[in-house]
């Protein structure tokens, strides 16, 4: 089950745009300083719903394409191509065959903002007023379609599609993509673009989203009691993935080895996670084996915890239930506490996260956590974290991801060996060197880190 | 509608949807080859020509428009 014989494969670019900045660096520096990116919807339509709260892009993605070329792409093709962009120039432009080059970004839902335009225009206006590009800004794959022309790969262009675990799940086809020899270099990632009416209400009515509209940037908690369910958030996170071999060829950077995958569905219900969390216990174990990890090994969890009462205790106890008793010690984050929920861009974001959590070996904090539900059992970092080696091997981080349809991904990463082209460029104002960690009481005391009181 | 105000006005629906400055379209330029327009957007720019100059340009003769003058004269001689 290790990656030994495989082709070992690793991270050389990050690209983001999220509630919290335009970029990487901005993202991740506000994520330290623990900013909400959540805020009030000033639109008329939503003063017709119960959620009137989201978390837009900090930035236009329009601005950065141009207006001939964004009247073509849905704002989240839009967003997924700014993330590519950054991303790219940040892995130092690879020079590479373009049959190597490959792309698997993905969205959870496409481009929702065009279709629905497209249908006010067919009902006032007639079939021949839509878009001619209506389709291919509608179709979930339009994204990989518009970044492989901008780079020229042509390996293959993915969007698997698995809800808010799409993200993560490109991650991990990117990853075979690579180690099965089909390409060398791969752009993966996932994008979203959904705070629309329609999108609010469909989830509103499940009784998904909080509905503290008073409160903007305090109203995406997840741990905590009082949560009372996810902010929906945009924007996109873009990886560049490359095979070891080729990133040492070059003397590029590298962030991490993308060590593995793992993978399970629920098959319990369509929108409801699994009460037992085997599901997710499973995607984490199995993250575990196919990345040669021991549980020791890992320092942090970037949780996919939306904030809803259901999920972030289920993943909590299934997360404690994978580690057994390496579980104290590790310290997981849950980002959307700031940036909301991304949905199919989620589990690329918080990748992006989670990486430069082990690159600048600091956890992001988890904000919001006044009061830490009695079934979380383990331990929650409230405040920029130090992270620091639990045994003699590499050090490991996770990233989680999950989706309706009962999809389960949990996604490892490991600082790289030394001796390799790390190099290193401090992202962000990293290392506040704050600690903050809500133990649960059963764990604390056992931790590695200092444990301290609740609250941020 | 003289043709330098039917040139214009096509110039001005072609930089809107295509991105290309108005100064560029020039009666002899070809939207494929010179102009770099597809033919979705050839679609849209039918559909605003005729908003703009209420002359319809059906699919049948739309693949025969080749270049900017082309236009021009169906437009002129359907208006």
């Amino acid at each position: 089950m290790s990656n030994i014989d495989q082709v070992s494969v690793v991270v050389t670019g990050l690209g983001a745009i999220t509630p919290l900045g335009g970029d990487v660096a901005s993202t991740w520096s506000a994520m330290l300083a623990g900013r909400s990116g959540v805020q009030r919807l000033s639109e008329d339509w939503a003063r017709s719903l119960p959620v009137r709260i989201a978390a837009r892009a900090a930035a236009d993605p329009a601005t950065a394409i141009g207006r001939v070329q964004a009247r073509r792409m849905d704002r989240c093709e839009q967003m997924a191509l700014v993330a590519a962009r950054e991303a790219w120039a940040d892995a130092g432009e690879p020079a590479i065959d373009p049959w190597r080059l490959g792309v698997a970004v993905t969205s959870g839902i496409g481009g929702i903002g065009s279709t629905l335009a497209a249908y006010d225009t067919l009902r006032e206006q007639g079939w021949q007023r839509i878009s001619p590009y209506t389709v291919p800004m509608l179709m979930p794959n339009g994204s990989a379609g518009w970044i492989s022309m901008e780079f020229g790969a042509r390996a293959g262009a993915h969007a698997l599609v698995s809800a808010c675990a799409s993200g993560a799940e490109a991650i991990g086809y990117a990853i075979d993509m690579i180690r099965s020899g089909r390409a060398d270099v791969v752009l993966a990632g996932g994008t979203e673009a959904a705070i629309m009416p329609l999108n609010i209400g469909a989830f509103a009515v499940m009784r998904a989203m909080s509905t503290r509209n008073d409160e903007p940037e305090r109203a995406s908690r997840p741990f905590d009691k009082g949560r009372d369910g996810f902010v929906l958030g945009e924007g996109a996170g873009v990886l560049v993935l490359e095979s070891a071999a080729h990133a040492a060829a070059r003397g590029a950077r590298v962030y991490a080895v993308a060590a593995g995958a793992g993978y399970s569905s629920d098959a319990y219900h369509i929108a409801h996670p699994a009460p037992d969390g085997a599901g997710v216990r499973h995607a984490v174990s199995a993250a575990l084996a196919s990345a040669g990890l021991r549980p020791s090994q890992v320092v942090h969890v970037n949780a996919h915890a939306t904030s809803t009462p259901e999920g972030d205790a289920v993943e909590a106890q299934a997360i404690a239930a994978a580690f057994g008793d390496a579980a104290p010690g590790v310290v997981v984050s849950s980002t959307k506490s700031m940036t909301g929920h991304l949905l199919g861009g989620a589990g690329a974001i918080e990748s992006v996260a989670a990486i430069l959590a082990l690159h600048e070996r600091t956890a992001p904090p988890t904000i919001n956590l006044d009061d830490l539900d009695d079934d979380v059992p383990v331990e929650i970092a409230t405040k920029a974290t130090p992270l620091a080696a639990r045994d003699d091997g590499p050090m490991a981080v996770l990233n989680n991801a999950f989706g309706f349809g009962g999809a389960n991904v949990s996604l490892a990463f490991i600082e790289p060996p030394l001796g390799s082209s790390e190099s290193s460029g401090s992202v962000g104002a990293a290392g506040s060197g704050a600690t903050g960690v809500a133990g649960a009481a059963d764990s604390a005391g056992a931790a590695g880190s200092a444990v301290s009181p609740i609250g941020n | 509608m003289t043709d330098q105000e039917i040139l214009a006005g096509l110039a001005e629906i072609i930089d809107e949807i295509a991105g290309v400055p108005a100064d560029e379209v020039t009666p002899e330029k070809n939207f494929v080859e010179d102009l770099d327009i597809d033919s979705l957007s050839m679609v849209e720019i039918a559909v605003a020509a005729q908003d703009k100059f209420g002359v319809e340009i059906p699919d049948e003769q739309l693949k025969d428009l080749k270049t900017v003058q082309d236009v021009v004269n169906y437009v002129s001689k359907n208006s």
